[in-house]
């Protein structure tokens, strides 16, 4: 039966790439989760999430080069480093924008992005540095049965969906997620109610770009550690924001996975267009459900 | 005498503040017997590494090496930052030209700007030498004859890596191809020469530029069973290609991996434990011998302790050449014909510690051998920058597209 | 916070205009501006370098295509590039491969612009705010992609070697001082033009819409057939500017269609000011002042366009102009 026999091989040809669109689903679903935390809570739209996610990489990387830091205490590390510096941002340029039209929040946060890609650029020049996986991820790749997949990406999967449903659970079952959400519909209520409210904000705006800076110490060791390594997946995130509902936390994390998984096909039947076509989905379903996929109209 | 770059910088940051500087006619200024040499290329983009300021830092060294000063001739050096835009590289190597008086342009990474300045310098009949762009179209149907380019290009490197290759068994062939004109033409190119040598090519796949991740691409490569994936993409593309590849452990069950375009800086940026055993083709590295060892040795202060390039080695290599074909002729000759100059060039032959002898074709192409290298094992590398061992030597007269191919029309008549 | 918001204040006062400069619609300020833009445009070229020149004119018919877009209809597009970059594009193969004169080249590179904003306007202008920007970026990078795989844009190479021509097949545009009267007559006439449209009733209709649209649709307005108008209006004025800068630089290339670009026309119109007459043109000249004055100091230019940015944005909102007339106490 040669048309069974083809359809076999397009599996088998298809599965790895399903898996591997996961993987990328991960980095997508985390990324677009920090910019929807930020977005729904502050209003803003947070152009720099990319080089935050490069500045958790990076400083992954110091912490390696110039502390002996190994990966596991980076991971946390790093994100609260790069999450303080954030609070710094926060304090004193973003806060200011929050009675503006999104648009500004648009350029301030575009200008930053500019600033930190450029001033790591002067520092460590644009080829990138090493960073390797931790020893108990690292060795020979796990054999799936119909693949070989490295132990890092299984963790890498394993970690951005855990992260992910944690990040959920705080915001939609916690009373500080209760309180989020009650300071987004009314600040002054809650701030009525005795609760901190700009400090609130400028915590939700760390926590977000410790998401980024998480997702960047996970991506050091399979990308290359570079400054740009944040602009060019940004606008693909944004994307993925945009269609998964704006400031939608549900959203943003199964479109991230959604998308990684058309685009990881997209890579075997058309690859040419691989970074094309969640562009196209988003003019379709932008045209089609302005609100997106998950996001209140 | 050479001008410190700092002064330099403030006379441009002045002229941008008093633009009535632009009053006094340039001819004025420019004295008969100083040349003036731009530095044109990436210092802040991804090509920074494989031009930026240490091109700069090794044409300083050219003209300190060229002896030029003691015969009277004062070199002024200028650098500056295309941004990788062609219309800032364009509009810089225009008023270069046309207000500074600068008589060669040196360097131009990224193919579009360095399409672009190549008919300019044509236009204002000036000199130019390209080192960090791979387009064989500056010696093919855009050649020019105020052009040398020096370095490298596109056929060189798929004759060197993928002639080569098969004869150290890597007969089969899958392409991971960046989808633009550089990755296709390295691409077909390469094809022609491992289906030349008897080896097969089995499949190719085609990714946007600067693509995050490339494990699909390694798998599909990987499900063609080829003995060799070709790497026809450059930058942060091929770092990420690589690095996926250690990760997924492709190198470890055997199959070579060919970059088809790769610099030191690059391994260097990867590690040896991840680049091991990558194959390439360079047309300089520091170690060769002990003349690119001496040469690495005298820049290796203005370099910060990194050690140069072949993009760089271009650099100061065309500079030296120019200087002596300078010496020859006189500034003042030099100065009022960029064709001359060139011709010049092309009749004396070339003798440096980077590339050693050579000599520059009628179509602009300056002729030396290619090397293909292995990069080496952690365990196998001595020390800092100890990364390659040499595989082949490709010779001058093979190395190079032959004129017939090229469509050059400086050949023809 | 009305002074916050993307556009301009209303016009409160209108002083007359000088006489004769009065049908152009502009006031008394705007005229004085306009004469000393008038005096800048034949002099400089004495003082500046040509060619600069050309780029900052091209630039600046840019930003006030786009301006016309966000600041008199409210509508921020994040996609500017495929006119600016497809319009440099088509003239580029029109004067190279069909060999058309400079005028008609640029027209034809206009009329990419149009036939693109028609298409990609009609789509787009169904939606607002975030929304509408995020589908013009969208269409942009599907455009950026066509442009990489279709044959006659010559990939990362571009176009290249571009003759200027002979304009109307007379006179030889080659040398820098006759391209540069052309250039300037074209930047004129397109400023011109956005500003005659603005003082319009369908400008006047345009405010109305950005100011309320459910009442200007009330009214009897087809709200969408305006807007679409005026994005079809802006796709082309870019297409012009970008196919003549094809012809001053003799290439066209991938750089203008990329999504950087649209990012750069925004913020060159922030900086100079939104929804202002002549903000779009200082702030055009200001960048691209600096990418090439700064090109002498390597890496900094990114890091003081990110400064620029930021500090535009938290302390200059009414950009260069804004401020000015502010100071002023006039409109410009």
């Amino acid at each position: 039966m040669p048309v069974l026999e083809d359809l076999l091989f397009q599996l088998e040809l298809g599965l790895p790439q399903v898996v591997l669109g996961l993987v990328n689903g991960a980095f997508y679903a985390l990324l677009s989760l920090g910019l929807a935390v930020i977005f729904g809570m502050l209003n803003v739209i947070n152009f720099a999430h990319g080089a935050q996610f490069m500045m958790g990489a990076f400083v992954a990387w110091m912490l390696m080069a110039w502390g002996g830091i190994g990966y596991w205490p980076a991971l946390v590390l790093s994100p609260l480093i790069v999450g303080a510096f954030g609070v710094v941002l926060e304090k004193t340029l973003i806060s200011r924008l929050y009675k503006l039209d999104h648009l500004y929040g648009l350029l301030l946060t575009f200008g930053l992005a500019l600033i930190i890609e450029g001033l790591f650029r002067n520092q460590f020049g644009s080829s990138g540095l090493p960073y390797a996986p931790p020893e108990a991820l690292a060795g020979a790749p796990v054999d799936l049965g119909f693949m070989f997949l490295p132990k890092y990406r299984l963790w890498v999967v394993a970690a951005a969906v855990v992260m992910s449903l944690a990040t959920w659970l705080v915001i939609e079952k916690t009373r500080l997620g209760a309180y989020l959400r009650a300071a987004t519909e009314n600040a002054a209520l809650v701030q009525a109610f005795g609760v901190n409210v700009p400090r609130m904000v400028t915590l939700t705006y760390a926590a977000g770009v410790a998401l980024a800076a998480f997702a960047g110490v996970l991506a050091a060791p399979i990308y290359s550690v570079n400054p740009q390594m944040g602009s060019s997946l940004i606008i693909t995130v944004f994307a993925v924001v945009v269609i998964g509902g704006m400031g939608s936390i549900l959203g943003s994390v199964l479109t991230g996975f959604g998308l990684g998984l058309v685009e990881g096909l997209t890579k075997v039947f058309y690859p040419e267009a691989s970074s094309t076509v969640i562009f196209v989905i988003m003019a379709i379903v932008l045209l089609a459900r302005p609100a997106g996929l998950f996001g209140r109209a | 005498m050479i001008q410190d770059r700092r002064t330099v910088l403030k006379t441009a940051a002045a002229a941008s503040l008093v633009p009535a500087v632009g009053l006094v006619p340039a001819r004025a200024r420019a004295q008969s017997n100083t040349i003036k040499i731009g530095v044109l290329n990436d210092q802040s983009g991804v090509y920074r590494e494989i031009s930026g300021p240490n091109s700069v830092a090794c044409v300083r060294q050219a003209v300190q090496d060229s002896g030029i000063a003691a015969k009277g001739v004062t070199v002024e050096v200028l650098a500056a930052d295309h941004q990788n835009k062609p219309d800032v590289g364009a509009t810089i190597a225009r008023q270069w030209i046309d207000r500074d008086g600068v008589d060669v342009i040196v360097d131009v990474p990224n193919s579009a700007v360095a399409l672009a300045v190549s008919s300019i310098v044509k236009e204002k009949n000036k000199a130019y030498f390209n080192s960090g762009g791979g387009t064989a179209e500056l010696t093919g149907g855009q050649c020019s004859p105020n052009t040398v380019h020096w370095t490298y290009d596109t056929y060189m490197l798929a004759k060197s890596t993928g002639g080569a290759m098969v004869k150290t068994g890597g007969d089969s062939w899958f392409f991971i191809t960046a989808d633009y004109a550089f990755g296709h033409d390295l691409e077909r190119n390469t094809t022609k020469f491992v289906q030349e040598a008897g080896g097969k090519v089995l499949g190719n796949v085609r990714h946007p530029l600067q693509s995050t991740d490339f494990s699909s691409y390694l798998l599909q490569a990987q499900q063609s069973r080829a003995k060799v994936i070709g790497l026809a993409n450059a930058g942060t593309d091929t770092i990420n290609s690589v690095k996926q590849a250690a990760e997924f452990g492709i190198t470890r069950r055997g199959t070579k991996i060919a970059v088809l375009l790769m610099f030191i800086s690059d391994v260097h940026a990867l590690g040896l434990n991840t680049a091991q055993g990558l194959v390439c083709t360079e047309s300089y590295y520091w170690d060769l011998n002990d003349r690119t060892r001496a040469f690495a040795e005298r820049v290796k202060g203005a370099l910060n302790g990194a050690r140069p390039g072949m993009g760089h080695a271009g650099c100061y290599a065309s500079v030296l050449h120019y200087l002596k074909a300078v010496g020859d002729m006189g500034a003042a000759a030099a100065k009022a014909s960029g064709v001359e100059a060139v011709n010049r060039m092309k009749a004396m032959p070339t003798d440096d510690d980077c590339f050693g002898q050579g000599t520059i074709r009628a179509d602009g192409r300056k002729l030396h051998p290619a090397y293909l290298f292995e990069v080496k094992a952690p365990g196998e590398s001595k020390g800092a920058w100890d990364y390659y061992k040499l595989l082949q030597t490709t010779s001058v007269d093979n190395a190079w597209r032959p004129t017939s191919e090229g469509g050059c029309s400086l050949v023809r008549t | 916070m009305a002074a916050d918001t993307l556009t301009a204040p209303p016009e409160t006062s209108r002083a007359r205009g000088l006489p004769g400069l009065e049908m152009l619609g502009f006031n008394r300020a705007q005229s004085i501006a306009f004469l000393l833009l008038l005096a800048f445009l034949v002099v400089g070229p004495f003082f500046l370098y040509p060619v600069f020149l050309m780029k900052l004119l091209c630039f600046a018919l840019f930003a006030c295509a786009f301006n016309l877009l966000i600041g008199y209809v409210g509508l921020l597009s994040f996609g500017h590039a495929m006119f600016f970059g497809m319009g440099g594009y088509l003239a580029a193969h029109a004067a190279k491969v069909w060999g058309f004169s400079p005028e008609l080249a640029i027209l034809t590179g206009g009329a990419m612009g149009a036939v693109l904003g028609l298409l990609s306007g009609w789509l787009a202008i169904r939606r607002q705010g975030i929304y509408f920007a995020m589908i013009t970026l969208a269409l942009a990078q599907m455009i950026y992609f066509l442009c990489l795989q279709m044959r006659f844009t010559g990939g990362e190479d571009g176009i290249q070697s571009v003759p200027r021509g002979r304009l109307f097949g007379l006179f030889d545009m080659s040398p820098d001082m006759s391209m540069y009267w052309l250039v300037a007559a074209i930047f004129l006439i397109g400023f011109l033009l956005i500003n005659r449209v603005i003082h319009s009733p369908f400008g006047q209709v345009l405010t109305a819409i950005r100011e309320n649209e459910p009442r200007a649709v009330s009214l009897g307005y087809k709200a969408e057939n305006y807007k679409l108008l005026a994005f079809v209006l802006s796709a082309t004025l870019a297409g012009v500017a970008g196919g003549t800068k094809a012809l001053v630089f003799g290439i066209a290339t991938l750089t203008d269609v990329y999504w950087a670009m649209s990012g750069e026309v925004v913020l060159m119109t922030l900086l100079g000011g939104l929804g202002t007459v002549f903000g779009p043109a200082v702030g055009a000249a200001v960048i691209v002042t600096m990418q090439n004055y700064l090109a002498e100091f390597g890496a900094w230019v990114t890091i003081i366009q990110g400064a620029i940015f930021v500090i535009c944005v938290i302390a200059f909102r009414a950009g260069i102009v804004g401020e000015i007339a502010r100071w002023l106490k006039v409109r410009l």
